[in-house]
């Protein structure tokens, strides 16, 4: 039934060519709505067909905008926005064809379930036969089968946000955009409306862009992220790419924990020195952006720390550094441990395994890594 | 924990009733069982009041005129108060205040001054004719018509309009909106499509106070329109004032009590909301 969807895009009223949904260009868009920075800022980034696309970044960084720019719903203040190459900025939002999911899932309180999927297919003036067996077609994609006479108020916030996924996705439209679209639900609920959302994004085969706030949920469900911060684009890249390979302090931090070693502005081609330990540095490790001068950062993940009582133990040719046993957090498939590090105490993260009791608050350690666990970025 | 009662004893809270309970009894229940009583012939059992009412050939020709003015003027507050109470979903709340200030004038002047106010303004080349006059209508006349009274009329009756309507329309997310229009409908037609149909409680709401006040007025076509061209409570305040025929008097008053009610059932099952009538009632009271 979901190859029948994606077939009669072919036919859709808008004369679209779909397929695997359309190529989202955005050059240099910025949009300034006259506060002490642009909401969005100079953002250039392309969206590849089919591709599932996160807009990941803290409140205020710009995500929603840039969606409702690429939507409609905003004007571009400079820039451009293409379509498959067509040029929309201009186009309002109603001939775009894109599909739009809000996070309080924006259902007609006075349409039924089915009247609401309907909606856009009535909007496009297709035959009534063809409306019902569309609409009938996406209830079974979204799983809703027989809750097509029922009201938005008589349905759950999971059903009722499955309901706005095939309202948006029925017309075929060129993509589809979600602004938090589980932001609202509780945490199982989340996880198994992530994993239908996954489903439909490989069933249906469209442009798919997805704004979240929560790390997590972007790793779990992107081929890339895009990373907002202030208004721009701090860094763009896979899931695997922004944890492993960050570019600067912040994607490091917003992405997974770490522990942080400020470098200052010291040079970072040769070992460096932090308080008074001196460590070895992997060239391979140091991000593109932290070469060209200016105060960096050595970051390790909690997973690539060791934890021995002595320096004598640490493996030759790994770095370490002294620590304090702050704190122990029991995560079930493993532990945390939270040490006060060096002469300043500043907070690092071990990860050890939830069998290993060995080990108290308060006490003296010394935690190691392999200098190509270590990533050096720009601060 | 909680205290036992008997259960025959009403739980005490309804104690706080009994004021307003006897109040209301007092000032409007007894006069209004007296005028029925009293148009049923004061126990004779008679509807003689009542068939007069039908074959005296003024009170119908009244009370279509009535319903037609009253008609009138809630068209014209719907078509003044929508924009208007839209608007005022749309400013910031200083604004906001303004606006509510602006329409909830008329309250804060006394019926009398309002009125006289509109009669200097209404008269024969007065201040309002020669305005219309400079759009070339040049022969409109508002002292002692219809059309002046309706205008007096709507000024009052706006608030009745707009407050229930901001209320409705307050409580549409305009996201739903952009919702329409992600989905192929421009911005008229989500309107139409998604915001109208859900400010519909509001309009049946405001539609039906504006109705039943507009149904009442009194001074305002007594001092502005023509006696040719009475009202029902002209007629009423006629047969108790000056023809001592209070029988007749409550009969039509009986009448148009009755009509009255019908309307609001009907409205209310169309799908106003009788809850924001109650609000509304409350904040601007009900003075005419
Ligand atoms: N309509 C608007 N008018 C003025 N400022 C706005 C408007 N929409 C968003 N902003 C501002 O733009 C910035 C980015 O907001 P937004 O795109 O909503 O961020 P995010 O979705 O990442 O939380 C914020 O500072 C916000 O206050
Ligand atoms: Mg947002």
């Amino acid at each position: 039934m979901t190859i029948g969807i994606s077939r009669s895009s072919s036919t859709g009223p808008a004369g679209e060519p779909t397929g695997k949904g359309a190529q989202i260009r955005l050059e240099s868009i910025t949009k300034d709505f006259g506060l002490a920075h642009p909401a969005v800022d100079n953002v250039t980034l392309t969206i590849e067909p089919g591709e599932f696309m996160t807009f990941l970044g803290p409140s205020g960084s710009g995500k929603t905008t840039t969606l409702n720019l690429i939507a409609g719903f905003e004007s571009l203040t400079s820039g451009t926005i293409r379509l498959d190459s067509q040029d929309v900025s201009t186009l309002p939002a109603h001939k775009r064809n894109l599909g739009m999911v809000f996070q309080n899932y924006a259902l007609f309180p006075h349409m039924t379930v089915a009247g609401n999927i309907a909606y856009p297919l009535r909007e496009r003036r297709v035959p009534k036969p063809e409306i019902e067996r569309r609409v009938a077609e996406v209830l079974e994609l979204v799983q809703l089968q027989g809750r097509d006479k029922h009201y938005p108020s008589q349905l759950s916030g999971g059903q009722q946000q499955r309901v706005a996924l095939a309202r948006a996705i029925v017309f075929n439209p060129r993509a589809l955009l979600l602004d938090e679209p589980l932001g609202a639900l509780d945490r199982n609920l989340r996880a198994a409306l992530q994993l239908e959302i996954r489903r439909i994004h490989r069933e249906v085969g469209t442009t798919l862009v997805f704004v979240t706030h929560d790390q997590e949920e972007a790793m779990n469900l992107s081929d890339r992220i895009a990373l907002f911060h202030d208004g721009r684009i701090e860094q763009v890249g896979s899931p695997e790419n922004l944890y492993a390979e960050p570019e600067t302090l912040f994607t490091a931090r917003f992405l997974g924990d770490s522990t942080v070693f400020a470098l200052g502005d010291q040079p970072v081609t040769g070992p460096v020195t932090w308080e008074d330990e001196r460590w070895a540095v992997d060239s391979g490790t140091v991000a593109q952006r932290a070469r060209s001068g200016g105060p960096t950062a050595l970051v390790v993940r909690p997973e690539s720390v060791g934890i021995v009582r002595d320096r004598a133990q640490v493996p030759s040719g790994a770095n370490s550094v002294r620590a304090r046993v702050r704190d122990i957090e029991y995560m079930g498939a493993y532990r945390t441990l939270l040490l006060a590090v060096g002469q300043e105490g500043i907070t690092g993260r071990a990860r050890i395994p939830a069998a290993d009791k060995n080990y108290a608050l308060g006490d003296e350690v010394v935690a190691w890594w392999h200098p190509d666990a270590q990533r050096i970025v720009a601060a | 924990m909680m205290t036992s009662r008997p259960r025959w004893l009403p739980h005490p809270g309804w104690l706080l009733l009994i004021p307003a309970v006897a109040l209301l009894g007092g000032i409007l229940g007894v006069p209004l069982w007296q005028s029925f009583w009293r148009s049923i012939g004061s126990g004779d059992w008679t509807l003689e009041h009542y068939s007069a009412l039908f074959t005296d050939g003024v009170t119908l020709k009244v009370l279509a005129r009535t319903g037609q003015a009253a008609a009138v003027v809630t068209i014209v507050t719907l078509l003044l108060g929508y924009p208007y109470a839209y608007l005022m979903t749309r400013v910031g709340p200083l604004w906001r205040s303004v606006l509510v200030v602006m329409v909830l004038m008329p309250f804060w002047t006394s019926a009398l001054a309002r009125n006289f106010g509109w009669l200097i303004l209404l008269y024969d080349n007065g201040l309002v004719q020669r305005f219309i006059a400079l759009f070339g209508f040049d022969d409109v006349v508002l002292y002692g018509t219809a059309q002046g009274v309706t205008l007096a009329m709507s000024q009052v009756l706006l608030p009745f309009m707009v407050l229930p309507l901001f209320s409705a329309l307050g409580g549409i997310d305009r996201r739903l909106l952009l919702a329409a229009r992600s989905l192929g409908s421009p911005p008229l037609v989500a309107f139409w499509k998604v915001y109208f149909p859900l400010s519909r409680g509001g309009v049946v709401a405001g539609c039906i106070l504006t109705f039943t006040l507009a149904c009442g007025f009194y001074v305002t076509p007594a001092l502005i329109g023509s006696p040719r061209e009475s009202l029902i409570a002209q007629l009423l305040g006629q047969r108790t004032t000056q023809l001592l025929d209070f029988a007749g008097a409550g009969a039509l008053g009986t009448l148009v009590l009755v009509v009255t009610l019908v309307l609001v059932w009907w409205a209310n099952r169309m799908g106003g909301s009788m809850a924001t009538i109650g609000a509304v009632a409350g904040q601007t009271g009900t003075r005419r």
